[in-house]
């Protein structure tokens, strides 16, 4: 049989990315299933393969059903708040308004921040009675909350960290794509005589769908991803109030050394994740207009 | 160190001409992993002992690599263990015992002890910082950086409450008491200095939760680290008492008091009194702009504290030669001298007694006599709490001591949880 040439030099093309994704994706990807079978090995007991006993325990784990149920409020307020906040935002970076650049660079500048040292500094504005948020409110009699430190609180208190952060990061795709919007269309409604809300429904967001797609999968990561500030704040805590999937996986696997615990969570991480992908590519992308 | 330059400079030349003159020295290399857990370039002086012991091992090379907190060091380890590579000495967590046990990636440090000046050296440590090493008939480490949790407070606040300064509560009752003395409220109602607090968050509670446990007359753990004892009485009254200084008596501020704050909540006056380890004592000593005591713990009745910190561990997937190395050099950094200066770099206890007697120490003492305090409080102090899978258990624990700091549970609706949940877990290391 003969093998054309482009075949070759394709596949000699593809190799580097193959290796790549094989070591760094489809093989973990594939052990962690396997493994997620088989009990955790310790020094004195080899691993044993348990089926599903895994999941059944995931299934009676009241840790687990917290963290799933917390994952889920932090992802529902997260992802359209801080998509929302950046798209207003960008709207107002794109607008003429006196010192642009500067408002541009502080709406992103928490972006850059690393999210540990960010949550160092947000310790100290949720202190009760001294932290800056508890003495703004003191000047309204309000104050002594302990913010952190109570299960009502706790968890709006980190998802309010995590809008911060990540506003400013999508605000700055919403500000390259409304760069591109061709000033003719917006002149054209204008001339038609739309106002700035018909031409914000009618043509801004149209145009912006593409983006605001592709911000939205990045949100959707980033609501299971993003639990550094967990870790550096509550880690969990208190009484499990602001547990998330990704943070109880960490602990399972790197506090706990329950590896075989820890994979048969990250596969339902996973298979979360991949179901919303999926929901994502295959049901959105055909409602939106690629130019 | 107190060597002196020339000394330094003699030893170092006279290492070298020995590399020159034999070459036929090997040199054993090893690998040490440390942790550094409290604030200054404590990697600075790491990396001048390790120069020092060098100079006076010319046939060993020490290889120091800094990892992170305990928790990344542990993790660290034993993930580079797992994979056929492990650390030759680390300093890890005194309650990761059973884990490294439980992992089989350590060797006993008795097993080197063979000569009566090992001997002698091993005999030198505190009792009470062993006794946590030593598990299964072997002593499994010894002890480096230990800490003890201590009482620190405010002396101004102690007078303009119309207390004496230098008699801080020795009681339960005495602490109330000087507690609802010390409790401000302005005109409003708002509390705008507490009596006492006691840290809370997930990363700190069991430890100073293991002290008011002490102190009540129980026990967290058994000595073989394969039972807990959370439902028993002593234990639910403690916490009992702990939630209680917040909603029966009002002297603790309510909800979860976060370990990283709590220095700086004694320090902007919102704390009278305040639990946290004997490492802030440099912290607190440069940044309070009042003058401030330390305290041994209360007792109700007998006192007590908990001991904390790290210990050197050798693991056993290094070679002979590499272990004989590691075991020369575990003895030079646990010098009464070294472990003095040590204490004094960061404000760890030094685990010796003769380290104590040392002109480094003594002086220090006399210039900042609270560090004594720490010392005097070790005969008073249990480890703290140690079992199998230690984190998990600790998690456990944790959150029930949480759940009921807020109010979520009763005390013994908690600690009944959590040891059926401890019982659960423990079950497969019981015969």
């Amino acid at each position: 049989m003969k093998v054309s040439r482009n075949f070759i030099i394709s596949m000699f093309l593809l190799f580097p990315a193959a290796v790549l994704l094989i070591a760094f994706t489809f093989y973990p990807t594939v052990a962690t299933l396997i493994d997620s079978f088989f009990s955790t090995p310790r020094g004195r007991r080899p691993a044993a393969f348990v089926g599903l006993g895994n999941f059944e325990r995931m299934a009676a784990d009241p840790v687990f059903h917290r963290a799933f149920f917390n994952n889920l409020i932090y992802a529902a307020v997260t992802i359209p708040v801080s998509m929302g906040l950046a798209l207003a935002m960008a709207l107002l970076v794109n607008s003429r308004i006196k010192g642009r650049g500067f408002v541009r660079l502080a709406y992103f500048t928490p972006t850059i921040l690393p999210m540990i040292a960010v949550a160092n500094i947000w310790m100290f504005f949720y202190a009760p009675d001294y932290g800056l948020i508890d003495q703004f409110l003191g000047l309204f009699g309000l104050g002594g909350t302990n913010w952190l430190g109570q299960s009502g609180t706790a968890l709006w208190a980190l998802i309010a960290i995590t809008i911060w952060k990540l506003a400013g990061f999508f605000m700055i795709f919403y500000l390259a794509a409304l760069q591109q919007i061709p000033p003719s269309l917006l002149e054209a409604a204008t001339l038609e005589g739309a106002n700035y809300l018909q031409r914000l429904r009618r043509v801004v967001l149209p145009l912006l769908m593409p983006t605001t797609l592709f911000i939205l999968i990045n949100a959707v990561i980033e609501a299971f991803r993003l639990v550094d500030h967990v870790i550096a704040l509550t880690r969990g805590g208190p009484n499990n109030s602001t547990q998330l999937l990704l943070h109880y996986i960490y602990q399972v696997a790197f506090n706990f050394w329950d590896t075989a615990y820890a994979a048969a969570l990250s596969v339902v991480l996973l298979s979360i994740l991949a179901l919303i992908a999926l929901i994502q590519f295959g049901f959105l992308d055909k409602r939106i207009h690629y130019r | 160190m107190t060597m002196t330059f020339l000394k330094r400079a003699l030893l170092g030349s006279a290492s070298l001409s020995m590399l020159a003159l034999s070459p036929a020295i090997a040199q054993t290399n090893i690998t040490f992993f440390y942790p550094v857990q409290v604030g200054g370039p404590l990697t600075d002086v790491i990396d001048g002992y390790v120069a020092e012991f060098q100079a006076q091992n010319p046939d060993i090379a020490v290889e120091a690599i800094f990892s992170g907190n305990y928790t990344e060091t542990t993790t660290r380890a034993l993930t580079a263990a797992r994979s056929g590579n492990p650390p030759t000495v680390a300093v890890l967590l005194a309650t990761d015992i059973y884990t490294l046990i439980d992992e089989d990636v350590v060797q006993p440090i008795d097993t080197f002890v063979t000569s009566d000046d090992d001997q002698e050296w091993l005999d030198g440590f505190m009792p009470a910082y062993l006794a946590s090493a030593q598990v299964d008939g072997h002593l499994w480490a010894v002890p480096f950086q230990r800490s003890t949790a201590v009482m620190y407070y405010n002396k101004e606040a102690f007078a303009a409450a119309g207390l004496d300064p230098e008699q801080p509560p020795r009681t339960w009752d005495e602490m109330v008491e000087f507690g609802k003395a010390l409790t401000v409220s302005d005109s409003s109602g708002n509390v705008t200095q507490w009596g006492l607090g006691i840290p809370s968050s997930m990363n700190a509670v069991h430890w100073l939760f293991g002290a008011l446990v002490a102190q009540n007359g129980g026990m967290l753990s058994s000595e073989d680290g394969t039972h807990t004892f959370f439902d028993s009485p002593e234990v639910i009254e403690a916490l009992q008492f702990f939630v209680d200084l917040s909603t029966e008596h009002g002297i603790h501020p309510p909800g979860i008091l976060e370990w990283g704050t709590t220095p700086s909540d004694f320090m902007q006056g919102r704390l009278a009194m305040a639990w946290h380890t004997t490492g802030n004592l440099s912290n607190i000593r440069n940044n309070a702009p009042f003058d401030f005591g330390v305290a041994p713990y209360p007792g109700n009745p007998e006192p007590a504290s908990v001991l904390g910190g790290g210990n050197l561990y050798i693991f056993s997937g290094a070679s002979e030669e590499q272990q004989a190395a590691a075991f020369e050099f575990v003895k030079f950094m646990t010098s009464a001298e070294l472990l003095a200066d040590w204490g004094v770099q960061t404000g760890y206890v030094a685990p010796r007694d003769d380290s104590w007697e040392t002109e480094t120490l003594r002086n220090f003492v006399q210039e900042v006599p609270q560090a004594q305090v720490a010392r005097m409080q070790i005969a008073d102090s249990v480890p703290e709490i140690s079992t199998f899978e230690a984190a998990r258990i600790n998690q456990v624990l944790n959150t029930g001591i949480q759940a009921a700091v807020i109010g979520e549970q009763t005390p013994e609706a908690a600690m009944q949880a959590a040891q059926a949940e401890a019982d659960r877990i423990l079950a497969i290391y019981r015969d």
